[in-house]
């Protein structure tokens, strides 16, 4: 039985309605920032586009002195290092996800799993740093002499592994990537193979299934969308990541064929040079690479939030 | 029984082949980290918290890179967490269902994974051009604008945790759902949504790319907000390509700095997390 007065009553109704719009507005907020992102990019980018068409995409030169700009390189570069990364990754990640929940003594689990989750905390620029000043002097001395000497005459991928070991190029910047986006496909498969249920591997193993076939007949098939939106996550980080490319790319607008050239990759490019360009068709080009950066990765990141939404659902249970 | 054997030593591969996956990505952590200490140790002093960023050449400190991330990563954190909080209490307790809360969470996870770099760009132009210069503000903004998703993401699933019977007893008094809100669900919540902070400092405290075109760098003291400000990622990211060894020695005790604290705020936050669990999982 309690007492309600009219103006206590009127009062709270109106910080009712001011706490639900501000709660409200803040969750419009963040369509904004995206609407905003795209539309800012789309205006920054209007001039270069505007002055070089479709051709901005397709060709390859690069040169601030004649005003003269095409995306081609960045993009190769961009696709080119992401690719290493994933082919690295993947089986890496796949691995420790498959040690994680299936061979690992329950001590261990939690350890190895947050020194895991520690390495996607490690900034960008720590791995740039790293990259350039070990392992860029590792791979120059060690590996990629070997590369040279042992594929570099094989047909077909020899034009692959030509050329003087310069140390920082395409194939560091991959290697590189896949430190920094292995954590993140490790951290997901483990997840998506946990939620594979305990009677459907115990089923196998009952059939005397060993721990290998269990994973590959049971596991993989029943996470297989789980398994490829991980695999997106980390493309998608991996097509973004600028400054740990930056420190090793090397910074060279071309496309060369073999893999331990230098290059560049869109948003390295972008670090680079956004500061230095003088010239309104410089910086709009230059934002127009950060345009064709966020179509890319905005759909392979959609695309794989879409693949594990499905999952949590309990859709990718349906074999 | 020929084929029992194959079997088994193709498991025995594979397990074997997983076992070294954990060994190298284990390795390359403890690469990092070694590189980072045996580097950053050797650049350790005291003239790295009282002196100023030097020119090329000669030997100096990091105080106003420092004070300048530490600045701008405030900033960010106070503009960021607070819409980031907002947003995450419509999603969890007034558009839980709603078509518009499953697209905004949607975006904010899309948002959450976007280049940084982006972020950057995204500023400049809608800050550093209609000022017409670079400042530290704009930095704050960038940092900011990614602080969000994190906090976003954090605080919906911590009220998540919120047993329903709290809400229901406080709306059984009369409260509407603000006071609700305020008074029992955010003290409830309150250790994850800390959590959330803390990751999201971690998060922005390191980040370089959003910094180059919007606060861009600055070689002495400033405290205008208003101006471009130095900050510890792009010193680095400036000081390590330099040919300079003195740069170089500053740049790799900056990462050390960098890191240790971020590691620190992670497993601060994990710790938080895992005590907060155990408690749920006893208290009920």
């Amino acid at each position: 039985m309690a007492i309600i007065d009219p103006r206590h009553a009127a009062k709270q109704l109106i910080y009712e309605r001011v706490f639900r719009s501000a709660t409200l507005a803040a969750a419009i907020f963040v369509l904004l920032i995206l609407g905003g992102v795209a539309l800012s990019l789309v205006r920054g980018a209007w001039p270069a586009v505007s002055h070089f068409g479709f051709s901005f995409v397709t060709r390859e030169i690069w040169n601030p002195v004649t005003d003269e700009y095409g995306a081609l390189a960045p993009i190769y570069g961009t696709i080119v290092t992401s690719v290493i990364a994933m082919l690295l990754a993947v089986p890496t990640g796949f691995g420790i996800a498959l040690f994680l929940t299936e061979l690992c003594p329950p001590l261990l689990k939690r350890p190895i799993g947050v020194a895991v989750e520690l390495l996607a905390a490690v900034p960008s620029i720590i791995f740039g740093i790293w990259g350039l000043f070990v392992l860029a002097p590792l791979l120059q001395r060690q590996v990629q002499p070997w590369l040279i000497g042992h594929l570099g005459h094989m047909p077909f991928v020899g034009h692959l592994f030509k050329g003087p070991p310069y140390g920082i190029g395409i194939l560091t910047a991959g290697v590189v990537l896949a430190i920094m986006v292995l954590p993140f496909i490790a951290a997901t498969m483990r997840d998506v193979f946990d939620t594979v249920p305990p009677m459907l591997k115990e089923s196998g193993y009952g059939l005397g299934a060993t721990t290998w076939e269990v994973m590959w007949n049971v596991v993989v098939p029943h996470s297989r969308v789980g398994i490829v939106g991980g695999m997106m996550l980390g493309l998608g980080r991996a097509l973004g990541e600028t400054m740990a490319v930056t420190f090793v790319i090397g910074n060279a607008h071309r496309i060369s064929s073999s893999l331990l050239a230098p290059g560049t990759t869109i948003s390295s490019a972008i670090a680079n040079e956004f500061t230095e360009a003088v010239g309104d068709l410089y910086t709009s080009s230059l934002i127009a690479l950060g345009l064709l950066l966020f179509l890319i990765t905005f759909t392979v990141i959609a695309a794989a939030q879409a693949m594990l939404r499905h999952l949590e659902r309990g859709g990718g249970s349906a074999v | 029984m020929k084929r029992r054997a194959l079997r088994k030593a193709k498991n025995a591969a594979f397990l074997t082949l997983s076992l070294i996956a954990t060994m190298t990505g284990l390795a390359c952590l403890a690469a990092i980290l070694w590189t980072l200490l045996s580097h950053g140790l050797e650049g350790m002093s005291w003239d790295l918290f009282t002196q100023m960023t030097p020119p090329p050449g000669s030997r100096g400190g990091l105080l106003n890179a420092i004070y300048g991330s530490a600045v701008m990563t405030l900033l960010g954190i106070l503009i960021g967490s607070p819409i980031g909080v907002l947003a995450g209490t419509y999603l969890a307790e007034y558009g839980r269902k709603s078509r518009l809360s499953a697209v905004i969470r949607f975006i904010n996870d899309v948002l959450l994974s976007a280049p940084s770099i982006i972020i950057g760009l995204f500023v400049y132009e809608i800050v550093v051009v209609r000022m017409g210069h670079f400042s530290a503000i704009a930095g704050a903004l960038a940092l900011a604008i990614l602080a969000i998703p994190v906090t976003l993401r954090t605080t919906e699933d911590m009220l998540n945790l919120v047993p329903v019977g709290m809400k229901d007893s406080s709306a059984a008094l009369g409260a509407y759902p603000w006071r609700t809100t305020i008074s029992v669900l955010y003290p409830a919540a309150r250790s994850g949504i800390v959590t959330g902070l803390l990751l999201a400092i971690a998060r922005i405290s390191g980040e370089t790319a959003p910094l180059l075109f919007t606060a861009l760098n600055n070689q002495f003291w400033s405290r205008h907000l208003n101006a471009p400000m130095a900050n510890l990622p792009v010193v680095i990211f400036q000081f390590a390509l330099s040919p300079y060894k003195d740069w170089q020695d500053l740049a790799w005790a900056g990462a050390l700095i960098i890191t240790v604290t971020i590691l620190v705020l992670s497993i601060s936050a994990r710790v938080i997390l895992a005590l907060l669990h155990t408690e749920r999982g006893s208290g009920r």
